[in-house]
């Protein structure tokens, strides 16, 4: 049992474990302490003196999310002075703040215009000096834009201490304090994986991706092009967030149906791509454990910022990297050839957009390893919210939609390939599919329950008809790191390791939907995003990989056998160490 | 003066062996970038690569100490250091106009070094000598009771 503190906030009575905040206990009593550098689980500081309140006996005004409870303790959160001191911060804040909020991309979802509005800011009494406004976009995935940034160092504690990439942290002091790369670099010169978990931590807009959207309504326009979208497995997850709709619930019939309205010609289905990743890399890992002499453990390929994050931090693992493309790329490779081949399409005039809940994603689509014949597999990718920009752009009453489905050919898939977005899922797509594989039994109980979960890393053991399997899975590099370097110095031995870039997996990826640290701090957003996904596999008549008729037909018409010619010369790829700096 | 590469191979190695010696006190950050500094007279980019990788910290973080603190340079310093006095009482006296001249001279700003390697102007502060202001040093000479005018002059002395 833990030891309780009491404690009266605004004269309500709460107790609460001792160790906790004077900000988490007011949470005890409902009442929401405002906050601008908090951010729950990943950055506690006491910098931005917005959560100050009075504590009876105590000097001066203390910032509640740093200060620890005490029994018996006195606490004001709204006085006459707070809010005045509250005010103020936040006007020094705007001192040198480039307000343009009209055209920023934050805009109506910005923690620092929120407060303003709450605190009633009307005037701007402290307009002074302005701070550089030099904006970084020479990198595929994240703009800075440092004449927004707040120096609230939610980013850095995301980069530094969630991710340990270390791409950005603080220069300089007072006025002159800058946060970004060393040496006033771009972010496309330094360690960074392009994760774009800095992007969702941002309290404001001094971080977005770089958006797509012009690009994909100019092809949609054309009509000389073929515009082929694909969703992946978790923007179903989160899609109805931008919407209003409740968290946690899929709008897979909704999504297909709204992409259908923006006008692109086919709708198909990263799922689909996923549950042919699972035939190549089941087939892969198959052969890798027959084998006296292939790398093991074979370590899942899907993130494009954990393969960033191998390249960059543990190039000695590229051997032991999955050759197989990531689900999106798996699916631009077959609309660019089966689909083309079989609609008598010339694949020059195929343009494949991939909507994805990652801006490593739009790094990866670029790279030149993932095309032929000079051209991509994918040629655009849209974040979940910039697809969501594009519907209310398009007028369309996403919430009001009818469910519909994804198109025929490259769109149907099975539960295996929805799982696919949380950490743990790929994992468990393989395991059943490999177990049917390998025992030549029907795998009856199909939830791999040990690899789910929100959990950093787990671990599992699997019995193949007598061969035991040992398996990991990370999520976050920071877990990735601590896993491999295990790995690396004999404590551990695995067959199989599952790696996501993002903490949580691609339901909480760098491209999702930003939820506000107020929020953040009544939600499990992993679980919350996660949940929806697997209710969707649970809710599917077909739950293997191996089952969906799509994939089946594809091999038997097209590819051939999984893991052969064809197979490895659409669907494999490699990777190269690449330098931090 | 610019440092050989054998110096440079030479100074690392000593930098390795400080750090060795050093990396699990408390507060091994600070100790281990001021030795470098004085070894190398400044802190390049492998050095600041080579002290993060030892501990196990990112760059970023060596490199926003080497930004806070003023007595960390990240530029090689020139054969000759200028520091152009700007307390207050130089500062009432024409400091200003003083380091602007020789800024202009040089072609530099403050904390800068020319190209040519020659010349390296530091920001200043007081330097405890006041009843000469305004007042510089270059190296160990001091100059006092300055003005504009006499700066080309003095320049030319090195």
């Amino acid at each position: 049992m833990e030891n309780m503190i009491n404690l009266t906030i605004d004269g309500i009575s709460v107790s609460v474990p001792e160790g906790s905040t004077v900000l988490e206990a007011a949470r005890a009593a409902h009442i929401n302490i405002p906050t601008l550098c908090y951010l729950k689980d990943v950055q506690q500081i006491g910098a931005c003196r917005l959560c100050l309140v009075e504590i009876e006996k105590a000097r001066g005004l203390s910032a509640a999310c740093v200060m620890p409870v005490s029994e018996g303790m006195v606490v004001r959160t709204n006085t006459p002075k707070l809010r005045r001191q509250r005010r103020v911060n936040l006007e020094l804040l705007l001192a040198s703040h480039n307000r343009e909020c009209t055209s920023c991309v934050r805009s109506e979802n910005c923690e620092l215009q929120a407060l303003c509005r709450e605190y009633g800011v009307k005037e701007y009494p402290y307009d002074g000096a302005k701070k550089e406004t030099s904006v970084d976009t020479a990198s595929p995935c994240v703009i800075r834009d440092n004449s927004k940034c707040i120096n609230c160092r939610r980013c850095i504690a995301m980069c530094n201490n969630v991710q340990q990439i270390g791409a950005i942290g603080v220069s300089k002091r007072g006025f002159k304090t800058k946060i970004g790369p060393i040496y006033d670099r771009s972010l496309a010169d330094t360690p960074c994986v392009n994760c774009g978990q800095c992007i969702v931590a941002c309290p404001v807009g001094a971080l977005h991706e770089r958006e797509s959207i012009d690009d994909v309504w100019a092809a949609i326009s054309d009509s000389e092009k073929y515009v082929v979208v694909q969703p992946a497995p978790a923007v179903r997850a989160s899609i109805g967030e931008e919407f209003g709709l409740p968290m946690g619930v899929a709008q897979t019939g909704r999504l297909a149906a709204a992409l259908r309205r923006l006008g692109f010609d086919k709708v198909f289905d990263t799922n689909f791509g996923a549950d042919l990743t699972i035939i190549e890399e089941g087939t892969e890992l198959i052969e890798r454990l027959g084998s006296k002499d292939a790398a093991l453990p074979m370590i899942t390929s899907c993130s494009p910022g954990w393969i960033s994050y191998c390249e960059k931090f543990f190039p000695e693992f590229i051997p032991n990297l999955s050759s197989c493309k990531s689900p999106h790329e798996m699916e631009g490779a077959m609309v660019k050839s089966y689909f083309a081949e079989k609609m008598g399409i010339d694949p020059e005039s195929i343009v494949v957009v991939s909507v994805m809940p990652c801006t490593a994603k739009k790094y990866e689509a670029a790279r030149p390893e993932l095309g032929r014949d000079g051209m991509q597999d994918v040629d655009y990718v849209l974040t979940v919210r910039e697809l969501a920009k594009m519907i209310k752009q398009a007028g369309i009453d996403f919430a009001k939609l009818p469910e519909e489905k994804f198109d025929d050919l490259l769109g149907e898939s099975t539960g295996a390939a929805d799982i696919f977005g949380a950490t743990g899922g790929v994992m468990e797509a393989a395991l059943r599919t490999v177990y049917e594989k390998v025992t030549g039994k029907t795998l009856e109980k199909v939830d791999f329950t040990a690899v789910r979960g929100t959990e950093g890393i787990k671990e599992a053991t699997v019995d193949l008809d007598g061969k035991e399997v040992r398996v990991a899975v990370a999520s976050g590099t920071a877990n990735a790191k601590k896993l491999l370097e295990s790995v690396k110095n004999g404590e551990k031995t695995y067959h199989f390791i599952e790696i996501m870039c993002c903490p949580g997996g691609c339901v909480t990826g760098g491209g999702q939907p930003i939820v506000s640290s107020k929020d953040l701090q009544y939600i499990d957003l992993k679980a919350v995003r996660a949940k929806a996904l697997y209710d969707e596999d649970k809710n599917k008549k077909l739950r293997k990989s191996h089952e969906n008729p799509e994939v089946i037909a594809i091999y038997k018409d097209f590819l051939g056998e999984p893991g052969g010619h064809k197979a490895h010369e659409l669907l494999h790829t490699t990777y190269t160490a690449k330098p931090k700096y | 003066m610019a440092l050989t590469k054998e110096q440079i191979a030479e100074k690392t190695e000593e930098l390795k062996k400080f750090i060795a010696e050093n990396k699990n006190m408390p507060g091994p950050l600070m100790p281990i970038m001021q030795f470098a500094q004085e070894k190398f007279g400044y802190l390049s980019l492998e050095t600041q690569i080579l002290i993060a990788d030892s501990l196990g910290i990112p760059v970023t973080e060596v490199y926003g100490v080497a930004t806070f603190y003023a007595q960390f340079s990240l530029n090689p310093k020139g054969d000759n250091v200028i520091s152009v006095c700007q307390g207050t009482a130089c500062y009432v006296k024409g400091g200003a106009k003083v380091l602007a001249k020789v800024e202009e001279q040089l072609g530099i700003t403050s904390n800068q070094t020319t190209p040519d390697g020659k010349f390296t102007i530091q920001d200043t502060r007081c330097l405890g000598c006041c009843g000469l202001a305004p007042v510089m040093t270059i190296n160990e000479d001091v100059y006092g009771k300055l003005t504009p005018e006499m700066i080309p002059d003095i320049l030319a002395k090195y």
